[in-house]
């Protein structure tokens, strides 16, 4: 009897994480709360060791389990921004957690199962696959995010999450089972194959498919017109899992898109570049707006994730090697920026006291100088300063819709950037100019995790700033080699 | 090719039409003697003794979910034991992995106290 291909190598990082989760389950089972301090560093551990064998596979290209995964580069950079995003986000929960008598250990175990879930999107090729991911993405995400339970925001929050994200995910499922319908199977490479045929392309169930499969992935990936639980859901979650949220399913959301995109459906990508282009209009546009009048910086941020998909969506929209690319670090420098902003915001909030209020920022360069430093750095990344992540990432997906002649796309970008500097530098301005209205950030006592993940975020905002250079050439050669099998069916 | 759809069409609009028609036909000629007796949810059975739309414990949830989430695994057992034989070792090792996995959830619902009627 003849085995299908397994090829364990190709599910190594998922593997070790997901096994990483029912440890962290097995050692409160076993020790309880005498390990309650070492729980987040032990996770910590655990997404060290799934990126360090992520790394090791570089340039392997492993593909199994009858291809419906495969571990190429992309795959790679995906769980890299993963695990950064993982990373960060557990340092800066543990203390949140504990003073909010929210601990319980099962957040940590369902943080690593969300993020395997990141893993299974960014290495599928197959849409079931993907959906799996997917699921295993959210479903978890939505626990979390009712995690401060008995508090009714967060349990509305979560409530309204999955409510919305199932009807989401119902949307992929058509999806797939119109594509499955038009193509005869759910390999992206035979869609691909399939899709050689004109009455297949030319067919009303190809064009369902996708537009269906779009739907689903838009509304995790945040763009408008599927942003309507973005603010409520962010508002209500736990800060923590809010900044994890913010890029986590971004990134998974977003490697998925790519992989279908560009592998199954590069034939029809006239029509999808339409459909793109108006997703990345709509989400600039509205995003960057509505932040604007925001007095909450939990919706600001908000919002402003949801501008931020419509940069990443300029660089899918450009379907050329420079927006892959562009999209992968974007979605890096975001990794590093985002969770740095919300980190500052758990580092100022206490029980009961969350620094949510804008207005309450005024001053804050006069109490807590390094704070406020931080805050500038992620702020000017946000809106796309030089010398920091954020410039290099609008580079990269402008430059690439630029290559690609989306003239009104870009105008559109840039000028939507120009506004976004309005809503970030004027809590930029309002900590350093104004003098404080009331005592908040008198108190601040800043444990080793959220010391570590702040530090470690304004390196890696400032440094994927200022050293472009190499990195743009590292970049564009180990993805030429992952490109190569995504965009080459392109052209 | 939508041809062959033409019979179920037919069934579709022969069993509407009979439905309508039956219930059509009651209405107009059927004798109607309506009394409290015929009038309760269960004419010929039970007398009601409350209102349907109770609130319940929500611990019937809990083991309703894990009843599901144990008996859908079993189901992954049956074709592993058709052909454990052909599957040979690689086989037996897998199914291992697998039940220990479910070993782990076990002893973690159990020890979180999920099968606790009190």
């Amino acid at each position: 009897m003849n085995l299908p291909d397994y090829n364990f190598t190709a599910l190594t990082p998922a593997l070790i994480l997901s096994l990483w989760a029912i440890l962290i389950l097995l050692v409160d089972l076993l020790f309880g709360e005498r390990i309650q301090r070492w729980l987040s560093w032990l996770t910590v551990a655990g997404l060290l060791v799934t990126g360090a064998s992520a790394l090791s596979l570089w340039n392997v290209r492993a593909e199994g389990f009858s291809g419906m995964v495969v571990l190429d580069n992309f795959a790679i950079v995906v769980t890299v921004i993963a695990m950064i995003a993982g990373i960060l986000a557990v340092l800066l929960s543990s203390d949140y957690l504990v003073d909010r008598d929210l601990f319980r250990p099962e957040y940590f175990a369902l943080m690593l199962f969300s993020i395997t879930g990141i893993l299974l999107l960014a290495s599928g090729r197959n849409l079931i696959m993907l959906f799996l991911g997917l699921e295993l993405l959210s479903i978890p995400l939505y626990v979390l995010t009712g995690f401060a339970r008995p508090d009714v925001q967060s349990e509305e929050a979560a409530m309204k999450y999955f409510l919305l994200g199932a009807l989401a995910s119902s949307f992929l499922v058509y999806g797939i089972a119109l594509t499955y319908g038009a193509t005869g199977s759910t390999d992206l490479l035979k869609i691909r194959d399939a899709l050689q045929n004109v009455q297949v392309i030319t067919s009303t169930l190809t064009l369902g498919g996708l537009i269906l499969i779009l739907v689903g992935f838009g509304f995790k990936v945040a763009a408008v017109p599927f942003h309507m639980w973005t603010p409520d859901v962010y508002q209500g979650a736990p800060t923590p899992i809010t900044a994890y949220m913010s890029v986590g399913a971004k990134a998974g959301g977003f490697a998925a898109l790519l992989r279908i995109m560009y592998v199954a459906f590069p034939q029809i990508a006239s029509y999808w570049t339409g459909a793109l282009v108006l997703l990345a209009i709509a989400t600039l546009v509205v995003g960057n707006l509505l932040a604007i009048q925001q007095s909450s910086l939990k919706r600001l941020l908000a919002y402003s994730s949801i501008a931020h998909a419509g940069y990443i969506l300029v660089g899918l929209a450009a379907g050329n090697n420079r927006g892959v690319a562009g999209a992968l670090f974007y979605l890096l420098a975001y990794a590093f920026t985002n969770l740095g902003a919300f980190g500052i915001m758990i580092a100022l909030s206490k029980k009961g006291e969350e620094a949510d209020s804008i207005e309450s920022y005024a001053g804050l360069s006069s109490r807590q100088p390094w704070l406020a430093l931080a805050m500038t750095v992620f702020m000017l990344s946000l809106t796309g300063v030089p010398l920091t992540a954020g410039l290099v990432g609008k580079i990269f997906v402008f430059s690439a819709a630029a290559e690609a002649g989306l003239w009104t796309l870009l105008i559109v970008a840039v000028l939507t950037s120009v506004i976004s500097a309005f809503y970030y530098l004027r809590l930029v301005v309002l900590m350093y100019m104004r003098d404080p209205i009331n005592d908040f950030g008198t108190q601040v006592h800043l444990t080793p995790g959220v010391r570590t993940a702040l530090a470690l975020a304004v390196i890696g905002t400032v440094l994927l700033g200022i050293i472009p250079g190499n990195l743009i050439d590292f970049t564009n050669q180990t993805l030429a080699i992952t490109t190569q099998t995504l965009v080459a069916l392109v052209h | 090719m939508l041809q062959s759809y033409v019979p179920i069409l037919i069934l579709l609009v022969l069993a509407t039409g009979f439905a309508l028609i039956s219930i059509l036909l009651a209405t107009f000629i059927g004798p109607r003697h309506p009394n409290t007796r015929k009038l309760s949810p269960y004419e010929s059975g039970m007398t009601p003794i409350g209102p349907a739309m109770r609130r319940y414990p929500v611990r019937f949830y809990l083991v309703a979910v894990l009843f599901i989430l144990f008996d859908i695994e079993i189901i992954f057992f049956f074709p592993w034991a058709l052909i454990f034989r052909q599957l040979g070792f690689f086989g037996l090792v897998e199914i291992m992995v697998f039940i220990l996995i479910l070993l782990v959830g076990y002893a973690y619902v159990w020890k979180k106290g999920a099968l606790d009627w009190e």
